[in-house]
């Protein structure tokens, strides 16, 4: 147990160290020699100079909000530091399902992220050495290397599935139903076969649609997750809620951890940011989930709707905003698709989370979640 | 404010995941209402076969016995309520807030349905047309002729998507029990009422709990339960019916389009038919499938057009619990300017006359809801696609069209009332298989007849013919 003076010593330590990383990346990516050539052309047109008068986490307020838009289409270099030029460069998209996707380059963050999350798995359940199955996304997308890159960091394999999510959005969007669970019956089939072909699989990334359709399809062959060896799963998403999660846990896994030898974690993040972790869910505490980003490298605010400067008080409901502050990546506050309530710091996280994450009201009526 | 839970199997299961039911005027938070998702559905109907096997416990004629007990109960008592208690006012005045719906209406719906409980040994003889529900139940069986007829259930437990701005909907579904088949409901989210009522007066009565389950829910659990269920019945608009079209395991309701169709023989007659055309259109706020939004005439129609809007023109907002209230509000928000802004689309239309339009603005807006005050359209020409219009209020277009050329023209009708005494014109009307429920003669749309069937019959649906030979 923390002490509250402790405790404050820490919030304060964490606050310090955000914004001296802060003053290092702003120069990183607005020097001549090192900067991206987006980021140094965005410089000409600023009132302020980024290397002398961005001091603090604070004054990257100073900065337009980040507009996804400018991810699309290339040329791609322009995203690439000078100074990680020499490097090999991975390119990952979102969207895509219609027109030009949105690019983020990649050097080595996606690994750096997920060995960071890797020290929040519980060794019990996630067993270094144990193979690895990633039910999700495959095609040009993130994830899919980043949950490769954990299963090795622990000393796995990682087995995949195909799954284009392109495809499915286009099939909600055509109303064609009975394409949507054909696929991802298709989905379910190559996990259960894999799942079953002798590979000594213990933990899985799996999207909350497809972990929940595999234990149902599971189940309707007389088995069950547990009998086929799963003991840790990480998920994510705005459908990774306090329910879910109580029917997962009382109804699919047949209980916590400790009587179902089955424990999953959430997670929430994107492309842009990398992921956020959660404080351990439990049914003691409502199966409540409060996620807090990888500070320094990444930020997680709740900000007022009309007012995307202005952080909400504690417990107050806001729009999720995402600040990237990697060597290869700078994204001085994106205003997420989400919403949320803002969580305080905790022993774990001394920085603000976030809870309740769900779609942002005002836009959830043209948002499609959940697609795989 | 009452708590509501989920459902399961008759059993109450509170969801951490919890909606506010409204009122549509004040915004006061009137029902907590528990969440399914989509996996604990699924997942629920794989013992979806306990619940026959439970009703099968008891004969029809038994549970027919208990849908006439719950019949008083749901309509006369005081009746256990998620975690309160509910009398029959409380129900119409909880009705009657979440959907906007005048509470008149919301008492004459209950008496419908209550009308339909009590009467279902006659309502199910006829919809099996005589057959012995011992054959339903045991599956086969004599009926008498020497021959060994068998009827096959397709599904142990029927379900229902439900609407949440027509409570009239809710006898399709009531005779289901009785069949010794279960009920799976997922209520709409602003009319949680009547399903959950009826639970409770069903269960009172005597009915297993284990026959039940509801699931209050999104689109994602109106999903499950159609995907889950061998027989289910969804409410939607024309998208949905479309989207389901020819699938065996759905009976998809959508918007009626019923008319009154005026022979040439009759047509001169109008002024005697006029009441007729005003309740077919105005009744229960115009809401339901089965009013009318379509008059068509080889004549007259201009001076039939202007007899209704002298009728209806006038007719205003009045408070929900004003006994004299015929206007159903629009509870969504924006959705009354919504409607009202593709009417005005229609009216650009060549020749198309808004009859109305000097009785005042037909949208009115409050605070927080809105309301379409009835409209009446004159279309001078069939090819208008104007004519293939309905909305969720008293509107109708008034046709002109040959008599030759109405049944062609006039598209899916699910209530068509045929007046002329031109027997090949009724013959003719017999045989359109664009018309659903026909009405030959002077009959509102909107008086049904309970002892047949609706958009499909019921046990056709839920049974299958077919040969069973015992050596």
């Amino acid at each position: 147990m923390m002490g509250d003076s402790v405790f404050d010593d820490a919030i304060r330590a964490a606050r310090e160290a955000l914004d001296a990383h802060v003053v290092e990346t702003v120069a990183w990516h607005f020097h001549e020699s090192t900067g991206c050539p987006f980021w140094l052309d965005f410089k000409k047109r600023l009132k302020f100079d980024p290397l002398t008068e961005v001091r603090s986490f604070d004054e990257l307020r100073k900065f337009p909000p980040f507009e996804d838009e400018w991810l699309r289409g290339g040329p791609v270099r322009r995203w690439v530091p000078k100074g990680l030029a020499d490097k090999p460069i991975y390119v990952f998209e979102t969207g895509g399902t219609t027109g030009v996707p949105k690019s983020r380059i990649a050097v080595e963050d996606f690994r750096t992220d997920y060995s960071l999350f890797s020290d929040t798995l519980p060794e019990k359940y996630f067993p270094w050495g144990s193979n690895w199955l990633m039910l999700g996304p495959s095609g040009p997308r993130r994830l899919r290397l980043a949950v490769e890159h954990l299963a090795q960091h622990r000393g796995g394999i990682c087995f995949c599935i195909d799954l284009d999510p392109r495809w499915v959005i286009k099939l909600i969007k055509k109303g064609w139903m009975e394409h949507l669970e054909a696929y991802k019956q298709h989905c379910i089939d190559q996990a259960i076969t894999i799942l079953g072909a002798g590979h000594d699989i213990k933990c899985m990334f799996g999207t909350p649609k497809l972990i929940e359709a595999l234990c149902l399809a599971l189940e309707e062959r007389g088995s069950s997750l547990r009998e086929t060896g799963i003991t840790g799963i990480f998920s994510g998403g705005t459908e990774f809620t306090p329910q879910w999660t109580r029917f997962c846990v009382e109804e699919l896994f047949g209980g916590p951890p400790e009587i179902s030898g089955i424990y999953m974690t959430p997670t929430y993040g994107n492309t842009l940011m990398g992921l956020a972790c959660s404080k351990p869910v439990t049914a003691a505490e409502g199966y409540k989930i409060a996620y807090y980003a990888p500070q320094p490298r990444a930020v997680l605010e709740v900000v007022d709707f009309d007012d995307a400067n202005r952080v909400v008080g504690y417990g107050e409901t806001g729009r999720a905003k995402l600040t990237t502050l990697t060597k290869e990546f700078f994204v001085p506050g994106f205003l997420e698709r989400d919403e949320g309530e803002r969580e305080p710091p905790c022993p774990e996280y001394p920085w603000d989370g976030i809870s309740g994450v769900r779609p942002f009201s005002r836009l959830a009526e043209s948002t499609t979640v959940g697609v795989y | 404010m009452i708590k509501l839970p989920v459902i399961r199997w008759g059993q109450p299961y509170d969801s951490l995941e919890v909606t506010e039911v409204n009122h549509f005027a004040t915004g006061e938070p009137i029902a907590k209402v528990s969440q399914a998702g989509g996996g604990i559905i699924k997942r629920d109907m794989r013992q979806a076969q306990q619940a026959r096997d439970a009703l099968q416990k008891f004969s029809s004629r038994e549970l027919i016995a208990m849908l006439g007990k719950a019949a008083d109960l749901y309509e006369h008592g005081t009746l256990p309520m998620g975690d309160g208690t509910q009398s029959p006012d409380d129900f119409v005045h909880q009705q009657s807030a979440s959907t906007g719906l005048p509470e008149h209406m919301c008492r004459a719906n209950m008496a419908k349905n209550s009308f339909v409980l009590k009467n279902m040994e006659k309502i199910l003889e006829c919809l099996t047309r005589g057959l012995d529900l011992a054959i339903l139940s045991r599956g086969h069986g004599e009926e008498g002729r020497g021959v060994v007829v068998s009827y096959q259930a397709q599904s142990p437990v029927l379900a229902a998507v439900l609407p949440s701005n027509s409570p009239g909907v809710h006898t399709l579904w009531l005779p289901v029990i009785a069949l010794q088949m279960g009920l799976v409901l997922k209520p709409g989210p602003q009319e949680p009422w009547t399903p959950y009522r009826i639970f409770a007066a069903y269960t009172e009565a005597g009915v297993p709990r284990e026959a039940f389950s509801l699931y209050p829910g999104e689109a994602e659990a109106g999903a499950a339960v159609l995907e889950a269920c061998e027989r289910a019945m969804i409410f939607g608009g024309t998208a949905t019916v479309d989207r389901y079209r020819g699938n065996p395991k759905v009976q998809a309701h959508g918007p009626g389009f019923s008319k009154i169709l005026l022979g040439d023989d009759d047509v001169d007659r109008w002024p005697d038919y006029l009441d007729l055309m005003v309740e077919s259109i105005y009744l229960n706020s115009g809401r339901g499938c089965i009013n009318c939004s379509g008059i068509w005439a080889s004549r007259n129609a201009r001076e039939i057009a202007d007899a209704l809007a002298e009728r209806l023109g006038p007719i205003d907002v009045l408070p929900p619990t004003d006994t004299k209230a015929g206007l159903a509000a629009f509870t969504v928000p924006g959705m009354g300017a919504a409607v009202w802004k593709q009417i005005e689309q229609v009216l650009k239309a060549p020749g198309v006359t808004h009859i109305t339009e000097r009785f005042g603005p037909r949208l009115v807006e409050h605070e927080r809801a809105s309301y379409l005050r009835p409209t009446i359209i004159h279309v001078p020409s069939p090819e208008s696609p104007v004519t293939q219009t309905e909305y969720m209020f008293p509107f109708a277009t008034v046709v002109e069209c040959p008599q030759s050329e109405m049944l062609k023209r006039i598209g899916p009708t699910l209530v068509g009332t045929v007046i002329t005494n031109d027997e090949s014109f009724r013959q003719a009307a017999t045989n359109a298989t664009n018309i659903d429920r026909l009405n030959l003669g002077p009959i509102p749309t909107t008086k049904l007849n309970w002892l047949q069937p609706h958009e499909g019959n019921l046990i056709d649906f839920l049974f299958r013919n077919r040969a069973l030979q015992v050596a």
